[in-house]
Formats: C-alpha cells, sequence, structure tokens
C-alpha cells in the first residue's frame, strides 16, 4: 500500500489510470500510474521537494519535463544496479521502483550541508581557484576529499554491473531525429517515398510537444493524431521507428551515435537482453527536427520546488494529468506562456495570475493578468508558497501559489547542428540561436529546432526538408496532404532576469551558478563564453546547460555592452545526453573484453594442466604442471632438463607465418631483411633480420625458400601483424613494381618445435619413411614439404631456438591436436615431454638468442652483435640510416650474457649496469638486463643485456643495480652463449 | 591414408549447431580455401586459367561466382579467395596451382579461417549488433570485408535476407561463435 495519496491528480492524459504502479521515493512508498515518468508521479503525490543543489544544498524540485532537467537527479534501483545521477523527468515508472535523493545528509527535508547556503557570500564563482591556494600539498590530500564529499551528486554502487550493454550498426538513406510534428511529417514523407528511414526519438512515445499541448490537429488531439501517423510509420518495412533512443551525436561522414534505453523502463532485463544498445548510424542525409526547449527567467529566489518551466507545467498537466500544486501562478514574457494557464484552467486547477513582464500583454487566460509585473521574490521552505510581484505601477503585492510556471520564450535545440563546429545564428524574431552552417554535410533541420515554433510550420518544413534531402539522393518524394495545425505567431519581448533586489538569482540550478556569479566573472576578466563556463561551471554536468546557458550569455552581453550574438556559445559537443559508461563498453568487459585466440593444442594443453599465459590475443601454455609438482620453478626446470637431456614438444603455431610468392619474392626479401636471401638455395632456411626505416633493429624470424618463387617467413608472434603490415606497405608503396605476393598462413598451419637430442628419433616415427631426415639428408637449416603419419601433407624446417637438435613441423590446423597427441605417444620411449613459452625462453637465454626483451625498439643490429649481417652489398631498408653515426660509437651498447659471482644471487631484467666504484646513477649508466632466467643447465640465474663496449669487457665484474628494489649485486660479463656456444648440438 | 582425425575450429569432432527462433548459427568446418592472386602482367592468363577451373569468370570487386563445386570471391585487387567441399578438395590450392600454373600464387587458407553460416529471417538483426556491414541491402553473392568482435572477417550473402556466412580467423574460433550466440539471444 502506498502510504500517499495522489492528491495532485488530474483527469485526462496519456497514462492508464485503471493500473496502478507502486514505487518508492527516499523509503517512502507511493503510487502511479503506467505513462508516468518519476516525477509526474511524485508531484502527483504532492512530492515537490526531489533534490539538493550542487553546492549550496538548497532544496529543489522539477524544473523541466525532459532530458533538459538540471534539478531533479536522483539515484535509482538499489544494489548493484543503483544508478546515480538519473533525471527523474525520464526516468519511466516501473512497478517497484526505487528512488532514493542524492547529495543530502542526513535527510532530503534536512540537510546539514544546507549550512553552505549559509555562506554563500564566501562560496561565490572561482571559490574554490582563490580559497584553496595555500599551502599547495593540502589540496589533494586535504582540500579535495572535503570539497568531494561536501559537493557533488550521487553515488555509485561500487558494485560490478550486472547488467549487459549492445552495440551496433545501422544504415539509412534519412535519419529524422526527434519524433515531434516535424519529423513525424518529415518520416511519413520519406516512408511513403519509399526510402530506409530511420525515425529515432528519446522519449517513450512519439509526438514531441504534441503530447504535451491541447491544439487539434487535423480535427484530432495530438496523441490521437500522433498514434494514427505511428502506425502507419510501424507499417512500414522501410522505416525503423526507434523509441527511447537517443541521438548523443554528429560525426564525420554522416556517422551519428544513439543510445537506445532497450530494458530501462524494467525492473531487471529480461535474460540475455541489453540494458541499452550504442548504435552507430550510417546515414546518407539527416534531419535535425530535435525542438526546442523553453528558458526560465532569473530572479531572487527563483529555484524553490514547484517553480518549474511553464512549458513543463503544462506538460504535467496534459500528458501525465497532474499539477504540482492545487493553486498556480505564471511569469512570462510571450503569449505562449499564457496557453500554461489556459490548459490548467481547463483542467480545473486554481490559475492566480499570470505575470507578464510586457506592458502590453494580451489577455489570453481567464484569470487575472499582471501586464508589466515582474516576480521579485518568492517564499517556502522546502517548497513554494508565494510569489512577491511589482507590478506595473511599482506597488508590491503576494501571491499564493505552490507552483510557478516561468516562460522566458524557446531556445531551438542547435545542439545536434554544432558538433561539427557549425555556429548557430541569431534569429531577433524570436529572440534565440537557430542553426546557422552546421559545417556537417547531408544535415538540414525543421520546426521548432531551426526556429519554426507552430504545428503547422513544422509539419511543413519537416515534409519539405525530408523531400529534399532524398532529392538529393535521387529518391523523388511525392508531396504528402498535412493535417490542419495551429500556426500562432510568436509574440515574445526579450526579458532574461528580473533586475529587483539583491539576493540570488539562479541561472544554472544545477551548478548553482546565480546572475551575480555571472557579474562577478565578468568583473574579474573572465568575459569570453569558454571561460565564462570554466570559471562559473555554468552549463556544466548532466544537463550541459540546455536550460541556463542562454540567460548567462544574455547577462554578459547586457554587461560587456554587446550584443548576445557577439558574445556567442560556448561549443556544444557530443554526447547529447549522459550516457553510462557500461554502454561505452559494450560487451568488451571481463574475459571477453577482447578476442582470444587458441593454438591447436589448446585442448591438449587444458586436458595436461597447462597454466596459460596471453601472448597477444593467444593463449599459449606457460607451462605443464605434472602431479606433485609444487612451484612453477619446479616444472620449467624439469621441462629444460628433459628437452636439453631427450625431447620436447612445443607449440609454435602463433609465430606469424607469411607465404610470400611471386618472380620478385627473393628480391623483395633482399629488401625487407637486412641480410641477403637472394641466393637462398630451394629447400633452405634462414635467418633474417629486419631493420625499421630508421636503422632501428624491427624483428626478426627464420624464412624458408620452398620453391624458385616462394618463401614462408616466420615471424615473432607479437608482431606478426605489425610485420605483416610493413611488408604490404613495402610491396603495395615503396616496390609497386615488383611482382610480389603476400598473404597470412599464421594459423592454417599447427606448427610444432621438436627439440632435443633424440628430437630425430622420435620424428622418424611420425614422418614418412621416403623421406629421409637424417643429418646427412636433411641437414641443419634445411626445409622440405613432406608427409606424415601415412599421408597427410605436412611442412618439416630444421631450426632451433633452444639450442638443441631441434625441428619444426607443420600440418594444416585441423590435424594439429592429433599431430600433438601422435607425438607425444611416439615420443613415450624418449620420455618426450611437452614444453611451454617459459622453458622456451629460459633455453633461448641459455643460448643467447635475441627476443622482443632484446628487439625493443631502441636496438640496432650492432647493438644485438649482428651489425655484420647488415649488408653493403645490397640495399635494404634501413640499412643506410643504421649507419648513421650516433648509432656506430665505439662504445655502443652490445648484447652480453651476464651471471652473478656469487652463484646464490639473482639476475634481474630491468636492473642497470654500474662500473664497480663509480655512482650509481644516470650519467654512469653502463647498460641494462633484458632478460633474465634461471638456468638448470648451469645451476645459476643468468640473463642477457646490453652493456656500452660489451664485447671487449668480458670477465668485467660490474654492479647490478636495481634501485627499485634497492637490490645490488655483483655480475660477471660473459658471452651470451651459455650452452654449446659453438652450435654443436644443433648440428648434430 | 593417414590416421589424425581431424577437429573443428571450435575444438570438436562434430559442428556446432546453434538454433534460436528465426536463426540457425552453424559451424561450416568442411570447407577448403585457397587464396588466388594474379601475378604482375599476367593477369589476363589467370583469370582465363581460372576460368577454366572454375566452370565461371572470377568475380568483380565484392561479389562471389559459383560454379558446381567452386565458388570464388574477391578479396583484393586481383586476389580472390576459393572455396570448395572439403571432402573432395582437400588439397585444394595444389589443384588450383596446378590449373593456373606461373600466373598465380596460390595458397593454401582452409585452416587459416573458421566459417559460421547464419540462416534464418533474423540473421540481420543479429548482424547489425556485430558489424558495420550493411547487410539488409547486401545482394545474393555480394561479400565485404567487415570487423566483428574485432576481428577482420569476411561476410558473404548467400541468399539476400536469408542466408550469410561470417568467415573469420580461425584461432579466435571461440570468440566469433561467442560473440554470435550472445548477440542472437540479445537481438531474438
Amino acid at each position: 500500500m502506498s502510504d500517499n495519496k495522489q492528491t495532485n491528480r488530474l483527469t485526462g492524459g496519456q497514462i492508464d489510470t485503471s493500473r496502478s504502479l507502486r514505487f518508492s521515493f527516499d523509503g517512502k512508498n507511493y503510487a502511479g500510474h503506467p505513462g508516468d515518468t518519476l516525477a509526474s508521479a511524485l508531484l502527483a503525490n504532492n512530492v515537490r521537494l526531489m533534490g539538493r543543489s550542487f553546492k549550496y544544498h538548497r532544496p529543489r524540485g522539477v524544473l523541466g519535463s525532459g532530458s533538459e532537467e538540471p534539478n531533479a537527479l536522483v539515484e535509482l534501483r538499489s544494489g548493484a544496479r543503483q544508478e546515480p545521477n538519473t533525471r527523474a523527468t525520464t526516468a519511466e515508472l516501473f512497478d517497484g521502483l526505487e528512488a532514493k535523493s542524492q547529495n543530502r545528509f542526513p535527510s532530503l527535508k534536512f540537510d546539514a550541508m544546507a549550512i553552505n547556503d549559509r555562506f554563500s557570500n564566501f562560496l561565490t564563482a572561482g571559490f574554490y581557484y582563490k580559497t584553496f591556494m595555500w599551502p599547495a600539498a593540502f589540496w589533494e590530500k586535504l582540500y579535495e576529499p572535503i570539497i568531494r564529499k561536501a559537493a557533488g551528486l550521487g553515488s555509485l554502487s561500487l558494485q560490478d554491473d550486472p547488467d549487459e550493454y549492445d552495440k551496433g550498426f545501422l544504415h539509412c538513406d534519412l535519419l529524422i531525429i526527434g519524433g515531434g510534428p516535424a519529423g513525424l511529417a518529415a518520416a511519413l514523407r520519406a516512408g511513403r517515398a519509399g526510402a530506409q528511414v530511420i525515425l529515432a526519438d528519446e522519449d517513450y512515445v512519439f509526438g514531441g510537444r504534441l503530447n504535451a499541448e491541447t491544439h487539434e490537429i487535423g480535427g484530432e488531439t495530438g496523441p490521437a493524431w500522433t498514434a494514427a501517423a505511428m502506425a502507419e510509420l510501424d507499417a512500414m518495412p522501410n522505416v525503423r521507428c526507434m523509441a527511447r533512443t537517443s541521438v548523443l551525436g554528429a560525426f564525420d561522414h554522416g556517422i551519428y551515435s544513439a543510445v537506445e534505453r532497450v530494458s530501462d523502463h524494467l525492473a531487471v532485463p529480461s535474460k540475455g537482453k541489453p540494458r541499452q544498445i550504442l548504435w552507430r548510424i550510417y546515414s546518407k542525409r539527416a534531419l535535425v527536427c530535435a525542438g526546442a526547449i523553453e528558458r526560465p527567467i532569473a530572479f531572487e529566489n527563483n529555484d524553490r520546488p514547484g517553480i518549474m518551466l511553464a512549458s513543463a507545467m503544462r506538460a504535467y498537466a496534459n500528458r501525465w494529468a497532474v499539477t504540482a500544486a492545487p493553486r498556480v501562478a505564471v511569469f512570462t514574457n510571450n503569449d505562449d506562456g499564457h496557453r500554461t494557464a489556459v490548459d490548467l484552467l481547463a483542467k480545473g486547477v486554481k490559475v492566480t495570475a499570470v505575470i507578464d513582464t510586457r506592458a502590453d500583454a494580451p489577455r489570453i487566460a481567464d484569470c487575472e493578468l499582471l501586464a508589466g509585473a515582474q516576480v521579485i521574490d518568492t517564499a517556502g521552505r522546502l517548497g513554494l508558497n508565494y510569489v512577491k510581484i511589482q507590478q506595473a505601477d511599482g506597488s508590491e503585492r503576494t501571491i499564493e501559489c505552490g507552483a510557478l510556471g516561468v516562460s522566458g520564450g524557446w531556445n531551438p535545440n542547435v545542439h545536434m547542428t554544432c558538433h561539427q563546429r557549425g555556429r548557430p545564428v541569431w534569429n531577433d524574431a524570436i529572440a534565440a540561436f537557430v542553426p546557422g552552417d552546421t559545417g556537417t554535410p547531408g544535415m538540414s533541420v525543421a520546426g521548432a529546432a531551426q526556429g519554426d515554433f507552430s504545428t503547422a510550420s513544422a509539419l511543413q518544413t519537416g515534409s519539405d526538408k525530408a523531400a529534399a534531402a532524398l532529392h538529393d539522393l535521387g529518391i523523388d518524394a511525392p508531396t504528402i496532404e498535412l493535417p490542419q495545425a495551429e500556426d500562432t505567431p510568436v509574440n515574445l519581448q526579450p526579458f532574461w532576469y528580473v533586475k529587483h533586489g539583491k539576493g540570488r538569482a539562479w541561472l544554472d540550478q544545477q551548478n548553482d551558478v546565480t546572475v551575480k556569479d555571472v557579474k562577478l566573472a565578468h568583473q574579474e576578466n573572465f568575459r569570453s563564453v569558454e571561460h565564462l563556463k570554466r570559471y562559473t561551471t555554468l552549463g556544466m554536468a548532466t544537463d550541459q546547460g540546455k536550460t541556463s546557458n542562454m540567460g548567462g550569455l544574455a547577462i554578459m552581453a547586457e554587461l560587456a555592452g554587446k550584443s548576445i550574438p557577439e558574445v556567442g556559445t560556448t561549443m556544444f559537443r557530443p554526447p547529447y545526453t549522459p550516457v553510462p559508461m557500461g554502454t561505452m563498453g559494450g560487451r568488451a568487459r571481463g574475459k571477453h573484453f577482447h578476442p582470444v585466440r587458441e593454438t591447436p593444442s589448446h585442448k591438449y594443453s587444458t586436458e595436461n594442466n597447462a597454466t596459460f599465459v596471453e601472448v597477444g590475443n593467444w593463449l599459449r601454455a606457460q607451462w605443464f604442471t605434472k602431479p606433485g609438482e609444487t612451484h612453477w620453478r619446479e616444472t620449467v626446470d624439469r621441462e629444460v632438463n628433459a628437452v636439453r637431456g631427450s625431447v620436447g614438444v612445443c607449440d609454435v603455431t602463433t609465430l606469424g607465418k607469411i607465404d610470400i610468392q611471386g618472380t620478385d619474392a627473393a628480391q623483395f626479401l633482399n629488401k625487407v631483411y637486412a641480410n641477403a636471401f637472394a641466393k637462398l638455395a630451394v629447400g633452405k632456411t634462414r635467418y633474417g633480420l629486419m631493420l625499421r626505416e630508421d636503422g632501428i633493429a624491427m624483428d626478426d624470424g627464420t624464412t624458408a625458400r620452398l620453391a624458385e618463387d616462394q618463401f614462408v617467413m616466420t615471424t615473432t608472434t607479437a608482431n606478426a601483424v605489425n610485420v605483416y603490415r610493413h611488408l604490404e606497405f613495402v610491396r603495395q608503396c615503396l616496390f609497386p613494381d615488383m611482382d610480389v605476393q603476400l598473404i597470412s598462413t599464421t594459423e592454417a598451419w599447427a606448427q610444432y618445435a621438436v627439440a632435443g637430442p633424440n628430437s630425430r628419433k622420435l620424428l622418424q616415427k611420425i614422418v614418412d619413411p621416403e623421406f629421409d631426415i637424417s643429418n646427412e639428408g636433411f641437414e641443419f637449416m634445411a626445409c622440405r614439404e613432406i608427409t606424415v603419419c601415412g599421408g597427410l601433407r605436412a611442412r618439416l624446417f630444421r631450426i632451433s631456438f633452444s639450442g638443441e637438435l631441434a625441428y619444426e613441423i607443420a600440418v594444416p590446423t585441423r590435424y594439429g591436436d592429433a599431430l600433438f597427441r601422435k607425438i607425444m605417444e611416439a615420443g613415450q620411449e624418449f620420455d618426450v615431454v611437452p614444453y611451454g613459452t617459459e622453458a622456451l625462453g629460459v633455453m633461448r637465454i641459455e643460448k643467447g638468442h635475441a627476443a622482443g626483451n632484446e628487439l625493443n625498439g631502441t636496438t640496432t643490429a650492432l647493438n644485438l652483435g649482428m651489425g655484420r649481417m647488415v649488408s653493403k652489398k645490397k640495399d635494404s631498408i634501413g640499412s643506410t640510416l643504421s649507419e648513421r653515426e650516433g648509432l656506430n660509437e665505439p662504445d655502443a651498447l652490445m648484447l652480453v650474457g651476464f651471471k652473478p659471482v656469487n652463484n646464490a644471487d639473482k639476475v634481474t631484467a630491468g636492473g642497470h649496469l654500474m662500473t664497480k666504484g663509480t655512482p650509481k646513477d644516470a650519467e654512469h649508466d653502463q647498460g641494462y638486463i633484458t632478460s633474465a632466467a634461471f638456468s638448470p643447465s648451469l645451476n645459476s640465474s643468468i640473463g642477457l643485456g646490453f652493456l656500452k663496449d660489451g664485447g671487449n669487457r668480458l670477465g668485467e665484474v660490474m654492479i647490478l643495480t636495481t634501485p627499485l628494489t634497492g637490490a645490488d649485486v655483483e655480475v660477471e660479463v660473459v658471452s651470451a652463449h651459455f650452452v654449446d656456444p659453438e652450435g654443436e648440438r644443433l648440428r648434430a | 591414408m593417414h590416421d589424425l582425425k581431424p577437429l573443428t575450429p571450435l575444438g570438436s569432432t562434430t559442428a556446432q549447431i546453434d538454433r534460436f527462433a528465426g536463426l540457425t548459427i552453424s559451424e561450416c568446418p568442411d570447407w577448403a580455401l585457397a587464396s588466388l592472386a594474379a601475378r604482375r602482367g599476367r593477369e589476363q592468363d589467370t583469370a582465363t586459367a581460372a576460368q577454366n577451373l572454375l566452370g565461371t569468370a572470377l568475380p568483380d570487386v565484392a561479389a562471389t561466382a559459383t560454379s558446381g563445386d567452386f565458388t570464388a570471391f574477391w578479396t583484393g585487387p586481383q586476389q580472390w579467395m576459393i572455396e570448395a567441399p572439403h571432402d573432395s578438395h582437400e588439397e585444394l590450392a595444389t589443384e588450383v596451382k596446378s590449373a593456373v600454373g606461373d600466373a598465380a600464387s596460390v595458397t593454401e587458407q582452409t585452416d587459416g579461417w573458421c566459417r559460421f553460416d547464419l540462416e534464418g529471417t533474423r540473421c540481420h538483426d543479429v548482424l547489425e549488433r556485430l558489424c558495420n556491414a550493411d547487410t539488409r541491402a547486401m545482394t545474393q553473392g555480394q561479400v565485404t570485408r567487415t570487423r566483428l568482435e574485432h576481428l577482420g572477417c569476411f561476410l558473404i550473402c548467400r541468399t539476400k535476407d536469408a542466408h550469410f556466412s561470417v568467415i573469420g580467423p580461425r584461432s579466435s574460433a571461440g570468440s566469433i561463435h561467442h560473440a554470435l550466440t550472445v548477440a542472437a539471444a540479445s537481438a531474438i
């Protein structure tokens, strides 16, 4: 049961009073109806106080009735789904909705932080900048935490978001942004012409102001006409009507972003369904029919709950059958404001007066008219009780009312027309900015968004602009019959703020910016609109000043003695309305943050207790733990010893494989690699070093020549894509005359390293007997296309990363799992082991092979000890620039090995090398360690690193220092080749 | 005959099939692929030789051509992918290479890719959540390269509005399958 009755509920409206929905606000239970927003339901229950202001914690109620709302921000839902800063005006009511007010302590009605309001003289614009200057160290630790606690909006749940979010892509001939009369007319015309149309509206019903006004359209009510139009549009397969969809921004090439709130109106999204979808819309043409937003007038204490936009008051009455109070008044500078009085009177609400700033204001509503009058103050602690009026003759009087509708005119919604740096232009007739050159190809504007405020002109311009846009695309859109509609001219006298009184008149209620703040900014020389915004915070935060910016501009213009267009507007930037971070992230979260790549042995590895490591997107087996092994080092040492002692097998599919063919393939490789490749014999493999154009080492690997005109290049795992991209650049841009074709075959082949003294014996059981793989028949660095296991096509390479007798064998990936198992089975007699990347890494360090740590983007061939590989007999990429003086200093860094003097000490990667007895600083730095491991073969920690003039310093004892951990270790400079420096094993 | 048992890209011995109302997503491992790239100055020779093999001319930009067992689809300037049933054309690359000789470069691509077919009236609703291809505008035989789940994929329209193939990198078959099925559950 609800605690309150809906005492402010009127009759009519687009709500289903046959059904009730229960909801709670600050723990108190209420009831509303389907069709209500949280704001309308709260007003129906006579709740005007909905929040506390940002800085001064002043009591606030709703100002608007849509996404422009600055005040009524609540925390919606509870637990992990709690979402702060939700506008009560756009939150659709559902059964069980929970909402809490925010930025108050301990309660909304009694907020201790409201003490700030008493000190408002100190808390003016620029307060932080002036006050928290000293001491500087206090800012981060003291001032900022206190300010953040006191000021601010809602709070986060700090739990993982349980909801799912989708992203998607849509395409259309015409995107219509806004489903009011202009948008509907546009959609009807374009839809009937057969164009692909998307009609998007942020509201949950289409119709825009047709839902909020009482004017007839085509002899029907606004909602009835809208319903008929929507029925027609919904039936068109070429028209996609997207309610609850806010277009957020206009980007290049006709691309728009939009967020569709699929499940926000439900307590919990259905299983597997997204809460929201972030759409990217590719439009050929776009028509902005985003309407207009009414602007308030600033006057003293104009922020009390109950004071709202006149258009909002009218919308609440007409659409939601709600009045904010039984007795209301209207304050306006234009004829449109009077409509509010007319409509509320028709609903039986007492309208005490229409206060019109214009001396010649027409009498439109059947109530008291105070022409030439102004509201100069208001009263009521937690909600409006009365307003104080200064009448045309200067006399003052008080009018009792619980709500005041304020209208200062309307601002066309130019937001979307400015995202591509279009600047709006001033229109004197409506005293507002209208879209200028939007700077956005393919975009046009219709209806109130371009300042055509009557329903008739909205319909007409919507229809016309749609036809014009389609005409551009070669689509003929015949004229459609438009319904009769009101065509009231705008009658307005600009009036921005009431000058009477010394109290605070609020411009930006969300950021607590007053008229005085703008004056202060001007006085302190923050006069550019962008400075004004930053200094005062006018127009910041969730509403981006939709109701406040114009007031600030008008006051700045007055103070500066300029016109409003001379002052100009701040930049409008996407998104149009706030978007949850979850929506931006979509489904890319947790383990689905990025796709993974699985190796052909993944299944085997999973079954055999592998620990995986991510290398790029690949999941590689890092080691295979056996029962009883308690530490990864134990496992890795075992794997290394098994390989060096007998044989092991490791999945090396992840290394990039690029098929290079063409009559110029060999010449192409000669350009790409620093060392010579043109004369590599068919059936042979060669190690190649690739340089960047600037002479720095880019990547390395082996390349096999399978035929005169076919090579297979191997790249490092991490660089596979970069190298492929580089090769395409070289092929297409540097040497377009060469006959070369490239394609990646990385994952087409499952490739395994079979390494160790027994590797040949093992492979002889796998490779079909007609292929001789004896040392003589298949010598070191040989390659051949063979068959295995009774006829399966395969490739065999005799190459070694471990320094052992080793091969790499490749079969089509689908057979990779079976081959891995077959090798393990055939190798049982040799105690074959699967080994992972860690053992692979240990063995390559023991062998002194460079890897990613050494090819780190700063090192040259010379540094890597491969300076002589850069052939001077030919031209290759990077060869010339590798000769730069600075890269060839006599004491250039050289790759050498290191081992601790004291065997118990550890060599750590990243540590820096110092000559004994010199200070440990950058000036005396001699080099650094790039790779380190425990070598089970040497029973010692070992490392590879770059040392100045390293080749001539073998035997020197140095200090390896790691300032980060405070470690200082004596290390001896040794050859990088710890194991089998002569290479006898791999040639065995 | 060798005795190595193949696995599908999703790591099973049988192809995965997922059914939704108005959509079936099938893993299709039974197709062989070979890339074909004309050598410089040999474009016409390639076209002629390929036509002799395929029984149809090589397709133009963004198009496919099908004849008998073979489908060819365009992948880049003077580059195509040839597709044929795996059972009868396991060594497709060899077959194509012997047809085109030194006029073109041919590379086995069969296991570089995984293929998922989307069949049913709800194809578009799922694909629009995954890639920026305008699938509703695609006609039978059109092909495009698109990014799906961060991965470069080929998208082929086999039957307008009813049947699409997503051909993506094989090592990420699990991620592609996850993306397809989650999007299907979300959209349908």
